[in-house]
């Protein structure tokens, strides 16, 4: 086993953004495209070690264990009781094999990009060492700056080398981002002051903050009406990120502009950043709260897959159709964690990873017929699977997962959350299930939506603008291969996942049970 | 069955025995069409086969081992016969099991009892037929190998699907055939008419993409109630999806006594709801009135896949699924059902009766049949309702593939092109007669110990009318439900041979086409020969016709394999008690009671099927009767029947476009108009302020220190193009703003 291997996995991406600063830039045409070439290649060799790494951190990784693994601890800023603490369980595992998978499919999909490029790839590999930190660490204060030095490349990546709206999009993104972080920065410094009486008691530390949330005559129990204040706060800012209804127009605008591979880990890891965050910090430290906010945690879930899917029912860009459909899909995950119980939780959690699998492939196939047509318009298609049959191919498994069919991924998470929403026990239980029942109406939306567009881009008679169009090239493919197969792959058999964050989940489950019962 | 026939199966009988004790043959049986698939799909271009090689050798190795342990089956001869459970189950997906946090694991298992056994034969041999007549219809299609390859994962779905041992896999499957479906009958994506030659047929309203798209979304309409079925289902169980164990459940009492309660509107037993919702599902796949109208859509797809999925196979789940859950549905549910089988039945046989589509009249006939499928099954004639299953999987298998060689003919679907073809198609004809004959029912009536005799179809029908006719004596109040099935039964027989008459018979009403008719190859009349034999001899598994195969004076194997499931049977009764609770519901009056409404039911239906026949042959054999003249005296009842009772207008009206107006009124004016316009608002608001403070900030303090931070962190000229001061004018606005916040609560928890 390799030491400090969640340490190298966050800094080697973060350290390859400084190579990449140090490489020549050309002063000629010629020199100028070499430089650029090798700014790319670095890139994807430095994007390649995390994920090797990330073999090693899945072998290495016991299921059957609760509790945290491949722990570091480190002094940070000892006088603050500011730690350097890193560590992994059942549920921030696959999220960070998903990330080194998706990140470095990225960077091929990023090919292209011919404007600032060593700008562009030295924010990226940044972006991807503070993603993985995200998940790693376990002092609050840490998780803050990742958080931070994860939101600040992607502003600079949509507001640089994005669309024509980009600079609107971009400060639309960071103001909202910026609302949230705050109220997150509030809630982690209530939760550090009231953690203990002295300076030398209090401490960032967010296992520590779990286990006295535990204890009934904790400092969390004491003020009930402050807490839920905290809580809601939180909850913002990480809802922020999931995006939830009404807190989502950022979305669609960040995605329209975005370029494709930044829209693809936008979707992909960006926007499980949110329930990430509630599942680690929000709910198991304020665990009551938690309880009293579970109803409006599944309405909130229930009206996010609905409008979501309505609203991209009414789009004529197929970015913003992909964008409004992660509002939906995530949904699936609210409603799963507010049932609380084995389907709902790990349906959840699966969503997660299967929405960033899914929309991953979207994107990415956005951006394979945008690089063709230059438009992404629904509408300004049609009959391109006669000439385009393996990205047609391609798309449909797409779409399908989307749409939740069986045997691929998407369907298992918005199977096991509705079957856990309506399992929900206990006075909850009857508002669930008519969430869940109300839910089901967006399973046809879906199908209506994702059918619809397929038809209108794909079938029919071909455009006659595009008689010459061509097939994905063997670099498309390889981007989109991997991530296809563990669609299916975890669609046909999900077990090795499940199993994987099975304890973990248990052990969220019984955390935020809540000192009341 | 015919002595060659037998003799094979005979050779393998022995082996065969043992093999059905087996799940590798299941799994051989449910993968090699699946092997088809992708090797034809993945190396298809590579592999110097035709493409039909490959998914068509693979159904033919899943026929012959479906022939195995059916005759395995077949050879105990037993109604209880079942394997399942330890040793055929495997776990697949496990979320754990919490205590006092629920559980959800789901073991994924194969079930073979007679049932399955059955739908295993129907299954493979409509598939094993259709891929050969496949080899000839659809020679020369640019998609050829694809074609294969899609047949293939809709016969695995539908393998899978009847293999399946629990409610959460049969979903799974469900909506697998869906798929199948969906890319079979958009094949022909790019095409506006479903025509592989060009020719626009007149009757056809709908491209194949549109008419996919509709198939898939209607279904799922009625999926969405199956999987709310399932997860009651699910709930009220305690976390079991199997179906011995769900059945136990219910039979123990876990839904007795729990309403489904919306205070002030209704209040049903839980069980009703399930049975009601799970059946929702069946509506949709098994085209039951009102969600059929997706199903003469279908007929866009190439004319196989019409016979193999939307006529044999995949709309028959649904009535697979209700036989399946049988043990689940309460009296109440099971009315339900009867009714909207019963409607279904005569609604769609009324719009066949004008229909000019040769595939239409046979999409509208296949509703009408599922109809009493369902109805069969609701009135609790068991037995009858999977007999039917079995006996029009073949007729109208033939059927479709009969049209599919009158089209491959003419190259047209509407009869208006067609006539007289009898001559230039002899065997296409005759087995499409055959077909027709035993769809109406006709036959000889049986009195005292003579069973009657005809082909399959009047047996089939004849006990479900015969239930029907059961029931209703019983509940007078249900009377209706007889006369949707004898109106049915005589609307059947009239529009069927009024198709006989308009394809085969007459002077040809265009003379060109006819004159480019020929007979089909071999490939394809070989299936239709044998489906005619399969669709006049299947029927006689009900009263031992071949004394051979007879289990008893009585009844032949069929009614010995298939038995109404008892829900005592899963509480635990040894088998002797079981016999005596099968028994106990039959009285030897009811008995008597029961062989008196099957004996009228068979001389009703047999008079009626006649009198349909009798008026076809009128109008449109002898022109004794004008159709015109008919449909002008009843013109407003004509132009709703070609309107089809004006049902895609109706759902065209009251749901896809309000839906339509709903999204862009979410989208256009909440979205757009109230969110968004709100974080607009903020953010212009925000960035007044922010310019404001801005142009305070660079006039009074120093401009020093403007920027830097900003420049240093964006590492480059690319930072230029942000307006940095507005920027970080934010973020101390927005950090001034926490912190002010940050001081309120502390002071207020100080003071608390």
């Amino acid at each position: 086993m390799i030491p400090h291997l969640l340490s190298w996995m966050t800094f080697v991406p973060i350290g390859g953004a400084l190579v990449l600063l140090l490489l020549p830039r050309g002063h000629d045409d010629v020199s100028r495209r070499v430089s650029n070439e090798a700014v790319k290649i670095v890139t994807a060799v430095v994007s390649a070690i995390p994920l090797i790494l990330s073999y090693f951190l899945y072998t290495g990784f016991d299921p059957a264990r609760s509790g945290m693994q491949f722990m570091e601890v480190a002094p940070w800023i000892p006088s603050f009781n500011i730690y350097y603490r890193m560590g992994v369980d059942g549920i921030s595992t696959p999220l960070i094999l998903m990330t080194t998978i998706v990140s470095f499919v990225a960077v091929f999909a990023s090919w292209g990009i011919n404007k600032g490029v060593k700008g562009y790839f030295c924010m990226f590999l940044l972006l991807e060492g503070a993603m993985i930190g995200t998940f790693c660490a376990l002092d609050m204060f840490l998780f803050y700056v990742f958080w931070e030095l994860m939101l600040f490349p992607m502003y600079f990546l949509i507001g640089i080398w994005g669309g024509p709206r980009k600079e609107y999009a971009a400060i639309k993104f960071f103001l909202y981002t910026l609302a949230g972080s705050v109220l997150l920065l509030l809630g982690m410094l209530a939760f550090y002051y009231y953690s203990g009486n002295t300076p030398a008691e209090r401490t960032f530390d967010i296992l520590r903050l779990q286990r006295l949330a535990a204890d009934p005559e904790g400092p969390f129990h004491a003020d009930p009406a402050f807490w839920m204040m905290v809580f809601v706060g939180i909850f913002l800012a990480f809802a922020v990120k999931v995006p939830i209804v009404p807190l989502h127009t950022w979305l669609p605008d960040a995605h329209v502009e975005a370029p494709t591979a930044i829209s693809v880990i936008l979707a992909a890891i960006l926007l499980k950043m949110g329930i990430y965050g509630m599942l680690r910090i929000n709910f198991p430290i304020l665990p009551d709260q938690f309880q009293d906010f579970r109803f409006w945690l599944g309405l909130i879930g229930c009206v996010s897959i609905v409008y979501g899917a309505f609203c991209a029912m009414a789009q004529s860009d197929l970015k913003k159709l992909v964008a409004y459909s992660s509002v939906s899909h995530m949904g699936y995950c609210l409603l799963g964690i507010a049932a609380l119980n084995a389907a709902g939780v790990n349906g959840a959690v699966f969503q997660l990873l299967a929405h960033g699998m899914g929309s991953a492939m979207l994107f990415l196939l956005v951006g394979v017929v945008y690089d063709r047509a230059h438009h992404r318009q629904i509408d300004g298609f049609g009959g391109l699977a006669t000439r385009m049959p393996i990205y047609a191919g391609y798309t449909s498994l797409a779409f399908f997962t989307s749409l939740g069919l069986p045997s691929l991924m998407g369907f298992v998470g918005e199977a096991l959350s509705f079957i856990g929403a309506f399992q929900t026990e206990g006075e909850l239980g009857s508002p669930m299930r008519y969430f869940a029942v109300f839910s089901a109406v967006a399973i046809v939306i879906t199908a209506a939506y994702f059918l619809w567009t397929f038809q209108r881009v794909f079938m029919g008679t071909l455009n006659s603008k595009y008689e010459g169009i061509s097939d994905m090239t063997a670099r498309e493919v390889f981007t989109l291969a991997p991530l296809g197969v563990c669609v299916l792959l975890f669609g046909v058999y999900p077990t090795p996942l499940l199993d994987m964050m099975n304890v973990s989940l248990q052990q969220f489950m019984r955390m935020v049970q809540g000192a009341g019962q | 069955m015919p002595s060659a026939y037998s003799e094979f199966l005979s050779g393998l009988s022995s082996a065969a025995l043992h093999a059905c004790d087996h799940p590798w043959v299941l799994w051989v049986i449910l993968l090699a069409p699946l092997a088809g698939f992708v090797i034809n799909i993945f190396f298809g271009r590579r592999l110097p086969l035709a493409g039909h090689v490959v998914p068509t050798l693979a159904v033919l190795i899943s026929f012959a081992l479906s022939l195995c342990v059916f005759k395995g089956v077949r050879h105990e001869m037993n109604p209880d016969f079942v394997r399942a459970g330890v040793g055929w189950q495997w776990f697949w997906i496990d979320a754990g099991d919490v205590q006092g946090l629920g559980n959800f694991q789901v073991k994924w298992g194969f079930l073979l009892d007679n049932l399955t056994a059955i739908m295993l034969v129907v299954v493979t041999t409509v598939s094993l037929l259709v891929h050969l007549f496949s080899i000839g219809y659809m020679h020369g299609d640019k998609r050829y190998g694809r074609f294969f390859a899609f047949l293939g994962i809709f016969t695995f779905s539908m393998l899978g699907l009847i293999l399946t041992d629990n409610l959460f896999g049969i979903y799974i499957f469900w909506e697998l055939v869906g798929l199948a479906s969906y890319l079979l009958i958009g094949f022909w994506f790019e095409q506006p008419s479903p025509d592989p030659t060009g020719t626009a047929p007149v009757d056809y309203s709908m491209s194949p993409k549109d008419a996919s798209m509709k198939a898939f979304l209607t279904t799922r309409v009625g999926d969405i109630g199956m999987f709310i079925g399932v997860m009651t289902v699910f709930y009220f169980t305690g976390g079991s999806f199997n179906f011995h164990e769900v059945f136990q459940a219910v039979a123990e009492g876990a839904f007795d006594r729990q309403y489904f309660h919306i205070p002030g509107l209704i209040s049903i037993p839980v069980l009703t709801f399930a049975g009601v919702a799970l059946f929702c599902g069946a509506i949709g796949k098994s085209a039951q009135f009102p969600l059929h109208i997706w199903l003469p859509d279908a007929m866009a797809g190439p004319t196989p896949v019409s016979a193999l999925i939307h006529a044999a196979t995949m709309v028959a789940a649904g009535v697979y699924l209700v036989a399946r859950l049988f043990p689940l549905f309460d009296p109440n549910a099971l009315l339900v059902i009867a009714y909207v089988g019963g409607f279904t039945a005569i609604f769609a046989a009324t719009i066949a009766l004008c229909a000019y589509d040769l595939k239409k009249v046979l999409a509208y006939s296949t509703i009408s049949q599922l109809g009493y499928m369902i109805l069969g099954l609701g009135v609790g004639a068991y037995a009858a309702g999977v007999f039917h299953l079995w006996t029009h999987a073949f007729f109208k298998a033939l059927l479709f593939l009969g049209s599919g060689s009158v089209i491959h003919a003419v190259h047209s679907q509407s009869m208006r092109d067609m006539g007289g073809l009898r001559a230039k198609m002899p065997v296409t004809f005759l087995t499409m007669l055959i077909a027709t004959i035993a769809i109406a029912g006709l036959g000889i009536p049986g009195i005292g110990s003579f069973h009657g005799f005809g082909l399959s179809g009047f047996y089939s029908k004849d006990a479900i009318l015969g239930g029907v006719l059961h029931f209703a004596m019983d509940h007078k109040q249900h009377l209706l439900l007889a006369v949707f099935g004898f109106g049915g039964a005589l609307l059947t027989a009239f529009y069927m041979f009024r198709m006989i008459y308009l394809t085969f018979t007459g002077t040809p009403r265009d003379p060109h086409k006819f004159e480019h008719a020929h007979e089909s190859p071999t490939v394809m009349t070989f299936p239709l020969a044998t489906l005619a034999i399969l669709a006049i001899i299947s029927g006689w598994s009900w009263h031992g016709v071949v004394p051979s195969s007879a289990l008893d004076e009585e009844h032949g194997w069929f009614a010995g394999l298939v038995q109404k499931p008892i829900l005592e049977n899963y509480v635990g009764l040894d088998p002797a008690d079981l016999a005596a609770a099968r028994g106990e519901g039959h009285s030897e009056e009811e008995v008597e009671a029961e062989h008196r409404a099957h004996l009228i039911a068979m001389w009703a239906s047999v008079i009626i099927a006649f009198t349909g026949f009798g008026f076809a042959t009128r109008m449109y054999l002898q022109h004794k009767v004008s159709p015109e003249a008919l449909a002008s005296r009843f013109a407003p009842l004509h132009r709703a029947l070609l309107a089809k009772w004006y049902m895609d207008d109706i759902v065209r009206g009251l749901i896809a476009q309000p839906c339509l107006r709903m999204t862009r009124f979410l989208f256009e004016r909440v979205d757009k108009g109230v969110v968004d316009a709100l974080v607009n608002g903020a953010g212009s608001l925000g960035a007044g302020i922010a310019d404001f403070v801005g142009v305070f900030d660079n006039h009074v303090v120093d401009g020093a220190v403007n920027g830097t931070a900003d420049r240093v962190a964006a590492g480059g000229a690319a930072l230029q193009k942000v307006q940095s001061g507005r920027l970080r004018t934010y973020l101390a606005l927005s950090i001034g703003l926490a912190m002010s916040v940050l001081v309120v609560f502390l002071i207020s928890k100080a003071r608390a």
